[in-house]
Order: C-alpha cells, then sequence, then structure tokens
C-alpha cells in the first residue's frame, strides 16, 4: 500500500498536464486528493505503528545488485507524513485558487508539486539508504524546476541553479557518506543501521560526508542563501517546498540517524554548532528584511537550526521537542506563507513598506496570521508554545557545558523568533503612519480557507497536546534519556511555574523589546550584511570554478591536431609502457617468420610507414598510409584470419575514400614551406616509432603472458555449433559476446551522427524537399573559414 | 520517301535506348568519367547481393553483417564517386532515405533483437534455431541471431551513407568553384 500510494504520485503526476489543459483548478483539485488520501490512510495505521508495529514493505527491483526499495511507516514517519501529505493537500487547494484560470505556469506546477509529493513521501518512509538518496535527488529536482518556473526569468533561473548546485553537491557527497556507512555496516537498511551502529575510521569519514548533505538540503550556515534566493517560485510553493517539507529533509535525516551517531562528537558538535550560528544567523538577517516572503524565509532557516539542534544532540527529551517542534514549524509556515499568497494576491505588493491598514480590511486573515505567529513566537496555548517548553526543558535537565551553551543559544534565537514573529504582524496588517492604506481587492474562501485549517490545527494541537504528544514521544522514546525526570516527561500545555516557562517570558519580553526598536534594529542590519555575506561566498566558489573551467580548457584545447595526437601517444607510451618494463616477460619460442610470403609484405609495411615520415603532400601520405592497412590485411590472410583480414580491407578501403573526400577541403601539402622543418619531423618521427614499438612489444610480450590455458577459447570452440554457427567468429560476434556487439555499433552510431553534425553545422546551404534553406548555424564566410 | 520515314533518323541509329549512365544529368561535363559511370551502372547491384551474401554466410564463413554492410556501403561510394550528384545519399533514383533513419532503424533491429527472448523467460541476447524445409532445396537452418547481424548491416550501410551525405557532398560545386577559380 505504501509503495503503491509512493507510485500512485508520481503516475499521476504524469497525467495532470493533459487534466490542466482543460482546468487548471480540476487539475490542483486531483493533485490534492492523493495526499489526502495518504495522510487519511496513515491515519488509520497510526494506532497499530504507534503501538510499535511499525508497518515494512520491500520491493527488489534488483535483487542480484541487493538493491530493493524498503520502505518503513514508524512514528518518525508519521509525524513528517502530517507535513508531506496533510500540509501538502491544503497547499495543493490553495492553490487550485492561486493560480489564474489561463495561468501557463499552473499545468507544469501542479505536476510538479504533485511529482514532489511523491517524492517526499517516499523520502520520508525509505527505509534503506540508497533509496532514501533517490528520492532526495528527486526532490532536489522539483525544486530546481519549480523554482525555475518557465525560466524566462533572470532571477528564477539564477536561484533555481543556486538551489541545485548547492543541494546537489550536498547530495553527492552525502552518496559517498552512505557508501561508507553502508559497506562498513555491510547492510544499507537504515533500520539495521540504527540497531546495530557501525564504527570505525570510515563511519567517521562517512558521517562527515552525510552532514554536508543535511546542511546544504536544510540549508543551514554557510549554505543558508539558497533558500532565501529560491523564494523566487510562487508562493505556494514556497510555502511547500522551502518551509514545510522538502527543506526539513535534512532535518528529518538527523532524526532519523541520530539513535546511531549521536553519541560520536563528529555527529552532533558540527550539528549543534552550525545549527545555532544558523537559528541566529536566520533570525537577525529576518529582522532587516522588508519583503514578507523573505522575512519568512529567513525565518525558515532560523528554525531549521533550531531543530537541527534538537535533534543532533540525541536525547529522548530533546527528540520530543524537536518532533513537536517539526509538527508546529510546518503548521504556522505553511499559514504564514498562505498570507503572504493571498495578502500578495489582494493587494499586489508583499513590501512592508507599502501595506498599511490591511489589519482592519481583513481581520479574519489577521487573526489567522495571529495565531500561526503566535504559534511561531511560542505564545501559549498553541503548539509552539508546547515545542518550545520542552526544547528549553531538554537542555535545562541536561546542564553541563553543551546543555548551557545550548540553552542561551536557544533563549537568543527565541528572542530573535518572537522579534521578527512581531515584524512579520507589524509589516503586514499595522497601520503605518505616512503610509496610504492599501485596498485589497475581495479574496474568494479558496484563499483563506485553507490557512484557516493550518491555523486551527496549531491552536487545536496546542490545547490537546497529548495528542501531539503521542506522536512525538513514540519517536522520542527510540532515544534513551538521561534521568528518570526526563524519561518522565510528556508534551503538555502547563508544567506549572519554572524555568523554562520563566526562559519562555524573557524570550517574549526580549523579543517584544527588540520590536519596539525595530526601525534602527532593520538599519543595523543592513548595515552588518554588507560585509559577511555567505551569497558573496557561494558566488565566489561559482565564478572560481567558472574560470578554472576556462582555464583548462585552455590550456587542454589547444586546438592542434598534432599536440593531441602526441598527447594521446605519449600517455599510450608511459602509463602500459611502465607497466611493460616491469612486467617484462619475452616469450620464450617466438618464431620472427613462419611463411614465406610475410617477408615481402612486412617490407612493404615497413617501406611504406617510413616513406610516409617524408611524404610532403597529403594525398601521398594517406595512399601510404592504406598501402599499410593492406599490408597487415594480407598478413592477417597468411596467419589464417580471414574474417579479420576482409574487415581489414573494407575499414582499409572506406577510410581511404573517407580521407579523399576529407582531402578534398585541406591544403595540398602539410606545410607552405618548401621543406618542413627538420627538427619537428624528427621529434614527430621519433614518437611515432617509439609507440608504434611499444604497441608491437605489447602484442608479443602479452601474448606470451597467459598463464592458464584459453578455457574461454576452448568453451566457444565447443559450443560455437550449438549456436548454429560453423564460423567461430561469427558465433563470438553475434551469439557469445552479442553485448559487446550491440555496445559497439551504438559507440558507432554516435560517432556517424556527431561527424556528421560537426560537418552539416558548417554547410550554409541546407536543403529540405528540394528547396534551399538557410539553417542559420553557418554563413558562407564561416564556410570558407572551416573549408579553408 | 514515306517508308524511309517510319525509320530512325540515321544521326540517332546508335543511340542507346536504355539509359547506361548514373544520373540523368551532370553538369560539369569535363569532369565526368563515362567508363566510371557504366562500370557503377552494372557493379553496383551485383556488389549489394554479394553483401547480402556475405550477410547471410557469415555463420558459416568469412563474412557477417559489419563486413556485408560495409560491402554494401562501398557500393553506394562507387556509385557516388560516378554519378556525384550534390545531395550525396541517393540510394536509387526514385528512393530517398535519410542516412539517419537507416542507423536508427539498424540499431533498433539490433536492439529489439536482443530483448525479444526477455519475453519468452530467456536471458536477454540468447539465440535459437529453427529449421526449414524448403522444397527442392532441402533443409535449412535459421538461427534467430541472423536478425543481429541484420541490424549490425543495416547500421554500417547508414553510417557510410552518412558519411557521403556529410563529408562526401558537394563534389559538383568543389568543381564548379575550381573552374572558375582556374578561369580568373
Amino acid at each position: 500500500m505504501l509503495l503503491a500510494l509512493v507510485a500512485a504520485h508520481l503516475v499521476l503526476a504524469c497525467a495532470l498536464p493533459a487534466v490542466a489543459a482543460r482546468s487548471t483548478r480540476a487539475a490542483f483539485g486531483l493533485a490534492a486528493v492523493l495526499p489526502a488520501v495518504t495522510l487519511v490512510w496513515a491515519a488509520a495505521m497510526a494506532p497499530a505503528v504507534l503501538g510499535g508495529a511499525a508497518v515494512e514493505e520491500n520491493l527488489a527491483w534488483a535483487p542480484a545488485l541487493h538493491l530493493t526499495f524498503d520502505v518503513r511507516l514508524d512514528a518518525l514517519a508519521l509525524v513528517m507524513i502530517v507535513l508531506v501529505s496533510g500540509v501538502g493537500a491544503v497547499i495543493l487547494a490553495y492553490s487550485a485558487f492561486y493560480f489564474g484560470r489561463r495561468s501557463p505556469d499552473a499545468s507544469r506546477t501542479s505536476a510538479l508539486l504533485l511529482f514532489f509529493a511523491g517524492a517526499m513521501l517516499g523520502l520520508v518512509v525509505a527505509d534503506d539508504l540508497l533509496t532514501l538518496y533517490v528520492f532526495w535527488e528527486l526532490t532536489s529536482i522539483a525544486s530546481f524546476l519549480l523554482v525555475g518556473q518557465s525560466g524566462l526569468h533572470r532571477a528564477n533561473r539564477r536561484a533555481a541553479v543556486q538551489a541545485l548546485l548547492v543541494t546537489v553537491f550536498g547530495g553527492l557527497s552525502m552518496l559517498l557518506g552512505f557508501v561508507l556507512v553502508g559497506e562498513s555496516a555491510g547492510t544499507y537498511r537504515i533500520s539495521a543501521i540504527v540497531a546495530s551502529p557501525p564504527t570505525g575510521g570510515a563511519v567517521t569519514a562517512g558521517i562527515v560526508l552525510i552532514l554536508l548533505g543535511v546542511l546544504t538540503k536544510s540549508a543551514q550556515a554557510p549554505f543558508h542563501p539558497w533558500l532565501p534566493a529560491a523564494m523566487a517560485a510562487p508562493t505556494p510553493v514556497s510555502g511547500y517546498l522551502h518551509a514545510a517539507s522538502m527543506v526539513k529533509a535534512g532535518v528529518f535525516l538527523v532524526a532519523r540517524l541520530s539513535p546511531a551517531f549521536a553519541s560520536s562528537a563528529e555527529w552532533w558538535l558540527p550539528l549543534v554548532v552550525l545549527g545555532l550560528a544558523t537559528m541566529l544567523i536566520g533570525g537577525w538577517r529576518a529582522l532587516g528584511a522588508t519583503d514578507l516572503k523573505r522575512l519568512l524565509a529567513f525565518g525558515t532557516v532560523s528554525q531549521l537550526g533550531f531543530l537541527m539542534v534538537l535533534f543532533a544532540v540525541g536525547g529522548r527529551l530533546a527528540a520530543v521537542a524537536g518532533a513537536a517542534l517539526l509538527l508546529a514549524h510546518g503548521l504556522f509556515k505553511a499559514t504564514l506563507f498562505l498570507v503572504v499568497g493571498t495578502v500578495d494576491k489582494v493587494t499586489g505588493t508583499r513590501e512592508i513598506g507599502a501595506l498599511s491598514g490591511l489589519g482592519r480590511a481583513m481581520p479574519g486573515l489577521a487573526a489567522a496570521s495571529a495565531l500561526a505567529a503566535a504559534s511561531m513566537a511560542g505564545i501559549p496555548p498553541l503548539l509552539g508554545f508546547v515545542a518550545k517548553e520542552a526544547a528549553f526543558e531538554a537542555f535545562l535537565l541536561e546542564g553541563g557545558l553543551r546543555g548551557g551553551v545550548v540553552e542561551v543559544g536557544l533563549v537568543a534565537g527565541s528572542v530573535l523568533t518572537v522579534a521578527y514573529s512581531a515584524r512579520f504582524l507589524w509589516g503586514a496588517f499595522a497601520t503605518k503612519p505616512g503610509v496610504d492604506p492599501v485596498t485589497p481587492a475581495p479574496a474568494s474562501p479558496g484563499l483563506t480557507v485553507p490557512l484557516w485549517i493550518t491555523s486551527l490545527a496549531g491552536l487545536v494541537l496546542g490545547l490537546v497536546a497529548p495528542v501531539a504528544a503521542v506522536l512525538a514521544e513514540a519517536y522520542g522514546d527510540t532515544l534513551p534519556a538521561r534521568t528518570a525526570e526526563e524519561a518522565g516527561y510528556h508534551l503538555a500545555l502547563w508544567h506549572g511555574f519554572n524555568l523554562a516557562l520563566g526562559l519562555s517570558a524573557v524570550a517574549l519580553a526580549g523579543g517584544l523589546l527588540l520590536h519596539t526598536g525595530r526601525d534602527r534594529v532593520a538599519a543595523l542590519t543592513r548595515r552588518l550584511h554588507h560585509r559577511v555575506s555567505a551569497q558573496r561566498g557561494y558566488e565566489l566558489v561559482v565564478s572560481g570554478l567558472e574560470r578554472l573551467a576556462v582555464l583548462v580548457t585552455g590550456r587542454l584545447q589547444v586546438g592542434s591536431l598534432p599536440v593531441y595526437l602526441a598527447t594521446v601517444l605519449l600517455m599510450v607510451i608511459a602509463l602500459p609502457g611502465i607497466g611493460l618494463v616491469l612486467g617484462w616477460a619475452w616469450p620464450a619460442d617466438v618464431p620472427v617468420v613462419h611463411e614465406w610470403i610475410q617477408i615481402p609484405l612486412g617490407i612493404v609495411v615497413v617501406a611504406a610507414a617510413l616513406a610516409m615520415v617524408r611524404a610532403r603532400r597529403r594525398f601521398t601520405a594517406v595512399l601510404l598510409v592504406g598501402a599499410v592497412g593492406y599490408g597487415i590485411g594480407g598478413l592477417f590472410i597468411v596467419d589464417g584470419a580471414p574474417d579479420l583480414a576482409l574487415a581489414q580491407f573494407l575499414v582499409e578501403t572506406l577510410a581511404l575514400v573517407a580521407f579523399v573526400f576529407v582531402l578534398r577541403r585541406l591544403p595540398a601539402h602539410f606545410t607552405e614551406r618548401r621543406r618542413p622543418r627538420r627538427a619537428i619531423q624528427v621529434r614527430k618521427g621519433v614518437l611515432a616509432a617509439i609507440a608504434g614499438i611499444t604497441v608491437g612489444v605489447f602484442g608479443i610480450v602479452l601474448s606470451g603472458a597467459r598463464t592458464a590455458p584459453a578455457t574461454a577459447s576452448e568453451e566457444f570452440v565447443r559450443l560455437a555449433p550449438e549456436t548454429g554457427a560453423t564460423n567461430i567468429i561469427s558465433a563470438i560476434l553475434v551469439d557469445f559476446r552479442a553485448l559487446d556487439t550491440v555496445g559497439e555499433i551504438t559507440v558507432l552510431l554516435v560517432a556517424a551522427s556527431g561527424t556528421a553534425s560537426l560537418v552539416l553545422a558548417t554547410r550554409h546551404d541546407r536543403r529540405r524537399r528540394g528547396k534551399v534553406r538557410a539553417s542559420g548555424s553557418g554563413t558562407p564566410a564561416h564556410e570558407k573559414e572551416v573549408s579553408g | 520517301m514515306s517508308a524511309e520515314d517510319t525509320r530512325v533518323p540515321w544521326p540517332r541509329w546508335d543511340s542507346p535506348t536504355e539509359d547506361w549512365m548514373l544520373p540523368g544529368d551532370c553538369p560539369v561535363t569535363s569532369e565526368r568519367t563515362l567508363l566510371l559511370e557504366l562500370a557503377a551502372r552494372i557493379l553496383f547491384p551485383a556488389v549489394l547481393v554479394f553483401s547480402l551474401y556475405l550477410l547471410l554466410v557469415g555463420h558459416y564463413g568469412p563474412g557477417g553483417g559489419f563486413s556485408g554492410g560495409l560491402v554494401a556501403g562501398l557500393a553506394f561510394v562507387l556509385r557516388h564517386i560516378a554519378g556525384g550528384s550534390s545531395e550525396g545519399a541517393e540510394i536509387g533514383a526514385r528512393i530517398r532515405v535519410r542516412p539517419p533513419v537507416v542507423v536508427g532503424v539498424g540499431l533498433c533491429v539490433a536492439v529489439v533483437t536482443a530483448l525479444v527472448p526477455a519475453a519468452f523467460g530467456a536471458p536477454v541476447l540468447s539465440s535459437t534455431k529453427v529449421s526449414v524445409h524448403v522444397p527442392l532445396l532441402g533443409e535449412f537452418e535459421i538461427v534467430s541471431s541472423l536478425a543481429l547481424d541484420v541490424g549490425v548491416y543495416l547500421l554500417i550501410v547508414g553510417v557510410v551513407l552518412d558519411l557521403l551525405r556529410s563529408l562526401g557532398s558537394g563534389i559538383e560545386r568543389d568543381a564548379l568553384d575550381a573552374e572558375s577559380e582556374a578561369a580568373s
């Protein structure tokens, strides 16, 4: 069922463009059904799963390579499904009204969003590292396409490329990490790895590589700038991919693997340090943003840092708090993004400076936003508060240096969170002096009902904390609790007056204080921004790579055929030549000549080869090459290989024809000088001679290097009659080694079409059905230059 | 006199009724080689039949799809050099085939041959023998891997035609250019 659901997402996504051609609303509506079904199914399975019986399915798709699609539905996967499918269904329904009926982007976006939902569902239920990796990259690709949109705008293209480069760079290193960890553990099954974690140097390297993938995907410092840039995507896309689900993939993977690796410092130390830094940087930058969406994006970066810290340390209570915050963040951030979408739709702007008086005009929207923002700020009785209380409590209980440092960091981050939550509400809805109140267009229910759903869900889950507690604690219990107090902690709205509540109050008061001085803070963030910027670092790396590529290409692709040829020959002499000298074994019985006809043939070949060095006309050289080829063909016949000789003669003839065709376009002589330069000629001759002799010696040495009888050849001879062939060469070509043959003719196809494309690209008069059509790929002047 | 009118006028007594030369028209008369054209006309079908023979005989002696395809390709090269039309690849006066299509069909035939056994539960690329009894000629064994050889044959022919189209085109134009350059 689980695998079928994942597959259904991907299949239906392919069919959506056809639906969208008739009605874009129907396409989004249809797309929303499948995630909703997934959510309902997951809810039906929840009692059994939370009782400890995880749903497992697997599909071996390449058993010989031990490659399987393993999926497993456990408590953590349930939490993520609420975000991926629950929030996904809401956002897809909202998109039906966000995108216009004639929007050219709707068809592509609906299909890609559903495709993404399927990939993300596969990611969160994957129980195999390689399965997880496949879905991980699929989400990156979906994100690239969704951010890039139609590719018409520069901003979209740049943001899409940045998101792709950063996340795929991380993804590839993560794949290396998976391989290291999987090979050390002897299995790629995540549940098996968590049950008995591998150790050793390779695992440490693997962990570091995996973390690189985690940090890039979840936009942690210093990789975070791609996330604010990705806000170029339509708002529902940002709300779904870049707030509720995809960017959680990194956090999710940390949560998945923490039970295995949280005890090692190379796992938690970078995550905690970078997570705290990200939380502070994101919160700080959010205070300077003037675009509501950008503000939310930096807020997301900050919250992802928070989540990262909670899951990285690997304690029970921190994990419980993390799972609860994961839920809370998905709900409130989706709400806020949809609010921004609606505000953008009805007023035409997202700029804080241009919005005024919207709260009075749209009190309903303001109320829903206030609920979500309050959850973000951690104000009771919302789910965000419940989660934040647990987080504070977790590190208070832990104590020590790590607990203390993290606690201070979290409180500071929370102060910033409260401040930017207030800034969001103020920026979107407050009546600002000196700004004309906006007059919003009427919003259809489709633009407000979905965001009320997620907003109220945050309130209800906060009021009925035990519901969320069951989910979060089912995951948290997979991690060890250090004290009895930690083990006995349950998520609840009220724990009495304690230090954690005091810290929440401090965060609230500090944040509101910061908000009162908002103008000065915003100015300060802008002033600091220009000096330290991770975005500039990214740009430097990318432009540096481009420059390096140009440099290397300039050095390697000099455009001189003799240089290319000399490089190839030198490599042939150097690398296999060394092996030849090291493993020298001259076969004992090599007859120099065993048929008299070999002597004249050999003389012809050698004489032609020597004469070629002195050839001044290209045509002479080509004829001499032909003579060498035919001579070798003759030697094949003498040695009793008629098949080989036939092919040799035919190929030699064809090569001669091809040469003649090409020679029409080349100067008759190699050089324009009357006599070619002696030194160059000698150099080329020596190189050619050494290369030729090396290959020849190779042939002789290798024929004597056989240590065992040629079993394969004997098998071929024995089996050939069974294939219906009395010609063993043919039996090998079309039967025993038929795959090689298919591969070789494919190479031939590629080479032929490549050559034809190159040659035809320089022709300016392309004909089709008797008419000359200008191809635009070459001009008479260009052709003259090419043909000389 | 009236009886003599029905006879062929004497200047056309010895003009051939068949079109013996390859192309209908050849604008650059100075570059025309009648001997080569006539030889190509006569050799072309024979060489093609020989290439088919090589294709079929491959299982029992020197030959096979690769050699057969090359021989057929060389037949086209001969025609091209003798006829030298600007279009490059022409299979016949009336049949026009785009060389990349021939190449593609060849690869498709080979790959389909490779995959067909999988439909019968056999490993990919496995082959089988079929005995056919033909009246008068006796028993024949047809091997399924012959289809793979046919694919190779078509692909090689296509590659050679493509070579003619890309590298060999424009011989006339070059000749004209050379003439005008020499004249100026």
